[in-house]
């Protein structure tokens, strides 16, 4: 056989990069949500209102920000506000929010699953299983193909 | 309901005669196996060996009795009956990936392919020179085309792709036909054009989750062409009403992803996917909402005995629950997901019967009639005057 066809150095080469029709994400950074205020959520659980915290917390989700820093300080807002939860509340504050809010909990959720602390995760289970009952296996779905997440 | 395997392998997919006695479907090979009826048994009469790769579509004209098929050979061959045998004929795509799927138009003058290289060829024949000759739309489509289906005007096309987007084209060939009037979707049909575009979100996101969605698997325009509808992966399923171009009104499933939708009433649509049974939308059209409408396969009801208190704990040994259902396998019809769907009788505008194919290898008929006296709760909606108007217009055509 030829000898160029011995060397496989060009299976390292990416052709789709040479293609000028490449397919490039645009994500705008127009609505830049700053994620939820930290002090106003920790004065609420700390007098014990942890519902409207919860409701607090969702609210200004930070989905089109490229920042991390942000991400990570919005997901730990939530995450405090889903922790200082009593287990018998999970399930009247899953039951208030409607369709969108359920799917934003649900990635909440999961990301928090990513990187578990101390006992987050048992808390973490049992808001999955009480969203899970509201959702279905199309919130987790909306988890998996969402593009543009928490 | 009559669930008949044909084979172990997922059929890929699959297409009907004219008259519902021949069935065409590609058993996840190279080849196209045809299917006749006979009584209540299914015998192979066919066999249409010409692909390279996988066939990813079938679509049998009723009319002219040709099958078009497209495989992952970036071919397409348009069979055509002579005697007792089916003869391909080549049809250039001038594509460099996998056909994905493949439609004939309503006057079956042309015919529609998408395929991974993010275009669509329509084909059509070209008497000169006797040989099918290919157009291709690209622009704005940035990934593989899914699904495409005809508006009943022979022009405009739905092709629904991995980009996350529906979008309605304008087919037009001046070669074949004539120009064609003015449509709810738009006036100026020249050969590309996009007509409608599905946003990034339904407008009922609402707040921050707007989100991209998913791939969109299947398109489908209602029986006036008036509608579209598509279910895409992030398990949602949305309307779209032509003419008025924000009005998209879409639902969040709780179910897995839905493959494949179709129109079986103007105002009810019968979609199915990865859970492996069909479920019933209902759209509003002046509240602008969709509703599901029920869940279509009906399982035996086993009965409920007693759990002896052995079992109970068998139960939680083996599966960590001791609940009482032994639920060992699905419940539905078909074992696996349902990939595509095809309406027999009565047209998008009253369908009585369709049926439904999957990768578990079997096809199975599903009678709305019968689905509609078992489940009381089913709605669909008959909106009096318009399917009267189009049940005139099937009288003129046939």
């Amino acid at each position: 056989m030829a000898k160029n066809t011995l060397s496989s150095r060009f299976r390292k080469l990416d052709i789709d990069e040479f293609d000028e029709n490449k397919f490039v994400d645009d994500h705008d950074e127009a609505v830049d949500n700053q994620g939820p205020d930290g002090t106003e959520i920790e004065n609420l659980i700390r007098i014990g209102d942890t519902m409207t915290a919860f409701h607090l917390a969702l609210r200004n989700p930070p989905l089109n920000t490229k920042n991390p820093a942000v991400k990570e300080r919005a997901l730990a807002i939530v995450l405090r506000v889903l922790t200082s939860f009593k287990s018998s509340d999970i399930e009247p504050a899953v039951k208030s929010l409607d369709r969108s809010g359920v799917d934003l909990l649900m990635k909440y959720i999961y990301r928090g699953f990513e990187k578990p602390s101390d006992n987050s995760s048992a808390i973490l289970l049992q808001w999955h299983e009480k969203a899970f009952a509201v959702g279905g296996l199309g919130s987790i779905v909306r988890v998996l193909t969402a593009r543009k997440t928490v | 309901m009559a669930y008949h395997s044909f084979l172990l392998e997922p059929i890929s997919c699959h297409s009907w005669n004219k008259d519902r006695t021949q069935i065409a479907l590609c058993p996840n090979n190279h080849d196209v196996h045809i299917y006749k009826k006979d009584g209540t048994k299914w015998i192979k009469i066919h066999e249409l060996k010409e692909h390279n790769g996988q066939v990813t579509g079938i679509d049998w004209a009723p009319e002219s009795n040709r099958i078009v098929t497209c495989g992952t050979d970036r071919n397409a061959y348009v069979w055509s009956l002579k005697g007792e045998v089916w003869k391909p004929t080549l049809v250039i795509l001038r594509i460099n990936r996998a056909a994905r799927c493949v439609s004939w138009s309503p006057k079956e003058n042309k015919f529609a392919v998408g395929s991974g290289s993010r275009l669509i060829s329509i084909c059509y024949f070209e008497q000169e020179n006797d040989w099918w000759v290919c157009k291709h739309i690209k622009k704005p489509i940035r990934s593989t085309v899914l699904s495409l289906d005809w508006h009943p005007n022979n022009v405009l096309l739905a092709a629904g792709s991995c980009d996350f987007k529906c979008r309605v084209f304008s087919a037009y060939i001046k070669e074949v036909e004539e120009k064609p009037g003015p449509t709810v979707w738009g006036s100026k049909m020249p050969f590309g054009e996009v007509l409608f575009e599905s946003g990034p979100s339904g407008v009922s996101g609402g707040a921050g989750d707007g989100a991209g969605g998913g791939w969109v698997h299947g398109v489908c325009f209602s029986h006036s062409g008036n509608r579209l509808a598509w279910t895409s992966h992030d398990s949602t399923v949305a309307i779209a009403e032509g003419g008025k171009t924000s009005t998209i009104s879409s639902l969040s499933s709780e179910t897995l992803p839905l493959l494949c939708v179709s129109f079986i009433t103007e105002n009810s649509l019968v979609a199915a996917g990865h859970d492996c049974y069909p479920v019933l939308f209902v759209y509003d059209g002046t509240k602008g909402s969709v509703t599901f409408g029920g869940k279509l396969d009906v399982p035996k009801q086993t009965s409920q005995r007693g759990i002896s208190a052995r079992e109970r704990f068998q139960n939680l040994d083996r599966r960590a629950t001791s609940s009482e259902t032994t639920e060992q396998g699905l419940e539905s019809l078909h074992k696996n997901s349902i990939s595509q769907i095809s309406v027999l009788e009565g047209g998008k505008s009253k369908c009585s019967t369709f049926c439904t194919t999957g990768m578990d290898g079997g096809m199975v008929t599903w009678d709305v009639k019968s689905l509609e006296s078992a489940l009381k709760d089913l709605k669909i909606l008959f909106l009096c005057s318009q399917s009267l108007k189009s049940a005139l217009k099937d009288l003129e055509i046939v």
